[in-house]
């Protein structure tokens, strides 16, 4: 099983939908939620992704594709 | 002896041993070095201070490193008062910290001499980075000096020309064909799979200590006092929090009056994720495209952003985006009222130097520093357009013609006219 710390910043016509339950059920990865702030109009969440690499990577694209972005945890780590 | 204790959340504030480790297993925040600044404060004083090595290296009692450093002559840079500069945009006491001169030409030397130190401490033989330009450079310039192998990450679309800072020093560089993601999340995988030092990984918490130093140098180049405003540029936010670190400890030591320095961020437009939470009156900085010709600043998801809006606030300080063309402007300014020659970063803050103190927002009789973080040489591409030259023949008469000079010449070979003397 593989671990992702990811990051997801929603736009604001996605805060209201249910999307972490969403990735779970459809992708069979399991949200570890750690940080997260969700108002009327915006929203992030930290948290980690525990699955298959595939599933992993399939529910990122999915969420990609809804129009949340998705950045590691971490930061960056390409620097000038 | 180091005075390091562990590694601290930034957030949770729960600890850790010192450890190859950055995140918090907890909340995922960055964690960073704590000290026992008791015992710190007892070890060190300005004579002693001042008796180091003239390198970053005198300030080893305020770094995490127990071992011999991996030194290549780094810091103590020239602290110059820019008084061309100053008379320029308004400012009476303007300081220009001139980081183009560590050994590989950025401030990158400071971080990664600690985080290189620290690697050959933890037992590693292979130093890793993910970069495009200064960092590379420097990494790998470190690990040569070490005799450890360096692995540098690079996206594939990089031009091999902007390699060559890296490559002189012989390190492994691997092309990635992907996007800057990708090269983000491979790097992940490959330090949780393997022993490598990876320098804005696991190493991250040391490798940010370095950045510690030029606020260090600073206040002691200033004769032991903390400015009143500091501008310097963000990328990560890390060097912008940890200027701000420094001076906050030296205070705390009692090495300096209790800092009330304004802390002014800058960032390239194209990628100014600080600045636009800052404008905002956000508390969470929201991840962006970078689109600059400032690469050396351009990262979209900053590690230490939410820190470095903090200090932004908290110090009264504030934020300062740019364009690019602005940013061009800052660096021809700098080189010519100053002659340093810096890279887009450096013009970045300049331009965004001449808008606080336009707006006031930085008074005119305030000491001010503003960070030059890196040379120009390396990028001079962005600058190509600017070269203008006046073609003559090789005659004096040609050569007169072309600088409208006055033909006749006393027999000194002075033009008569406009000699002034």
């Amino acid at each position: 099983m593989a671990k992702r710390q990811v990051m997801f910043t929603f736009p604001p016509e996605l805060v209201r939908e249910p999307i972490i339950h969403n990735i779970s059920q459809q992708f069979k990865v399991v949200p570890n939620i750690r940080r997260a702030d969700i108002s009327e109009n915006k929203g992030w969440v930290v948290l980690e992704l525990e699955g298959d690499e595939k599933d992993i990577e399939r529910s990122i694209a999915w969420l990609t594709q809804k129009g949340i972005r998705v950045d590691p945890a971490t930061g960056d780590v390409v620097e000038g | 002896m180091s005075f390091a204790r562990n590694l601290r959340c930034r957030k949770c504030g729960q600890e850790y041993p010192l450890q190859p480790m950055n995140v918090c297993d907890f909340c995922l925040s960055p964690l960073e070095v704590s000290y026992d600044y008791q015992a710190m404060a007892k070890a060190i004083n300005r004579d002693k201070l001042s008796q180091g090595p003239r390198s970053m290296w005198r300030y080893r009692d305020l770094l995490p490193v127990e071992d011999k450093e991996v030194d290549i002559g780094t810091g103590f840079t020239p602290l110059v008062k820019a008084d061309n500069l100053g008379r320029e945009l308004g400012l009476e006491q303007l300081y220009i910290k001139n980081d183009c001169l560590n050994p590989t030409y950025s401030f990158k030397d400071r971080p990664v001499s600690v985080a290189a130190s620290k690697a050959r401490e933890f037992g590693f033989n292979t130093l890793a980075c993910a970069s495009t330009g200064n960092l590379a450079a420097s990494v790998a310039a470190h690990a040569a000096k070490a005799k450890m192998k360096a692995y540098v990450f690079v996206p594939a679309d990089v031009e091999p020309g902007k390699l060559v800072g890296a490559a002189i020093y012989n390190p492994v560089l691997i092309t990635v064909n992907g996007s800057y993601d990708d090269v983000n999340r491979l790097c992940a995988k490959v330090t949780q799979k393997y022993k490598l030092g990876f320098i804005n990984i696991n190493l991250r918490p040391y490798y940010a200590e370095g950045s510690k130093t030029l606020g260090y140098e600073v206040a002691e180049q200033l004769g032991w006092r903390a400015p009143d405003c500091v501008v310097a540029p963000a990328a990560s936010g890390l060097v912008f929090t940890r200027i701000w670190k420094a001076l906050d400890e030296l205070s705390m030591l009692g090495l300096i009056e209790p800092a009330n320095t304004h802390m002014f961020v800058s960032q390239a437009a194209g990628s100014a994720p600080i600045v636009n939470a800052f404008e905002a009156g956000s508390h969470h900085v929201n991840p962006v495209v970078p689109s600059t010709i400032a690469k050396s600043i351009a990262i979209g998801n900053p590690t230490d952003g939410y820190y470095a809006l903090r200090v932004a606030r908290q110090s009264g300080g504030g934020a300062c985006a740019v364009t690019d063309d602005e940013a061009i402007a800052g660096i021809k300014l700098l080189a010519q009222t100053e002659g340093i020659f810096t890279e887009a970063a450096g013009g970045v803050v300049v331009s965004a130097l001449k808008k606080l103190a336009a707006t006031g927002a930085i008074k005119h009789q305030e000491l001010t520093v503003a960070f030059i973080t890196g040379a120009g040489p390396r990028t001079q591409d962005i600058l190509a357009s600017t070269v203008q030259s006046v073609a003559t023949e090789p005659n004096l008469e040609s050569l007169e013609k072309v600088l409208s000079l006055p033909g006749r010449t006393d027999n000194k070979g002075y033009a008569n006219k406009d000699r002034g003397d």
